[in-house]
């Protein structure tokens, strides 16, 4: 278990997954990495919490929300923790 | 039968005895499905139960899958959280996860710069091996505070835990 409120799947070197970081690092929001493995069969714990074993994926326990796909979680980060509603920071 | 072969003397070692507190440190865990930062005085106290922390050399020299193999045959997970750390990197502890056969009942530490055996005081430079070191064989159980119960450090190399000892330490 984490005592941070959003733990964030990764791949080391995954750019995807960077972007995602980084917004998290822009919103100052503490969150736990937890790496998986390169093979996709190998990441069975993924699967388990979105249906599919892609990364980045995110659980934002304060929301209930658990989201795949860099650019859907970008979007949602921006959405929830962003300052306006253009979507980004600058 | 006369063997002939040499250990080498590594001389005593300054480190954390039994009574005292072993430091606390922040490494990546590796579990059989990812690996997070996890600092140990967070993994000792998820359960009552006490935390054997083994040091062993890097993963794929004879030692380390030795140690694997007794702890797995003896089953400590059962009475006890055991908890591996040597230098190799997250995705070595991963093989050595599926090779060893430790599923999720068993977890490991990776420490490339060896950074928590320099603070144990049981840093051990290789012979042969310019510019690696890695942790002496060493063993050390902690209740849920980190107080040491035992410890084991070799003083000679290579050298091997006693399993028997550990086991009493942890029932």
């Amino acid at each position: 278990m984490s005592d941070t409120d959003i733990v964030c799947y990764r791949l080391q070197a995954c750019p995807f997954c960077e972007r995602v970081v980084r917004r998290l690092q822009e919103y100052g929001l503490d969150y736990e990495s937890r790496f998986v493995e390169p093979l996709h069969s190998e990441r069975d714990a993924v699967k388990r919490l979105t249906g599919k074993r892609t990364v980045p994926a995110i659980v934002d326990e304060r929301h209930g929300v658990t989201m795949s796909e860099s650019a859907n979680i970008v979007e949602y980060l921006d959405r929830t923790y962003g300052d306006g509603d253009d979507g980004g920071v600058a | 039968m006369d063997l002939d072969f040499d250990i080498v003397d590594l001389g005593p070692a300054d480190h954390p005895e039994a009574g005292e507190q072993a430091p606390d440190f922040t490494r990546p865990l590796v579990t059989d499905e990812y690996w997070s930062d996890v600092a140990l005085s967070d993994l000792v106290a998820r359960d009552d139960d006490p935390t054997v922390l083994l040091f062993h050399p890097m993963d794929g020299a004879f030692p380390a899958t030795y140690a694997w193999k007794e702890v797995r045959q003896r089953a400590w997970h059962e009475s006890a959280t055991v908890v591996g750390i040597s230098i190799s990197t997250p995705y070595a502890h991963k093989r050595l996860i599926d090779e060893r056969e430790l599923g999720d009942d068993y977890v490991l530490y990776s420490d490339p710069a060896n950074g928590v055996a320099e603070t144990y005081g049981i840093a051990h430079d290789l012979d042969g091996m310019a510019g690696v070191s890695e942790p002496r064989p060493a063993v050390f159980v902690l209740d849920d505070e980190r107080t040491i119960e035992y410890a084991w450090v070799a003083t000679e190399w290579p050298d091997f835990p006693d399993y028997d000892e550990i086991e009493a330490a942890i029932e």
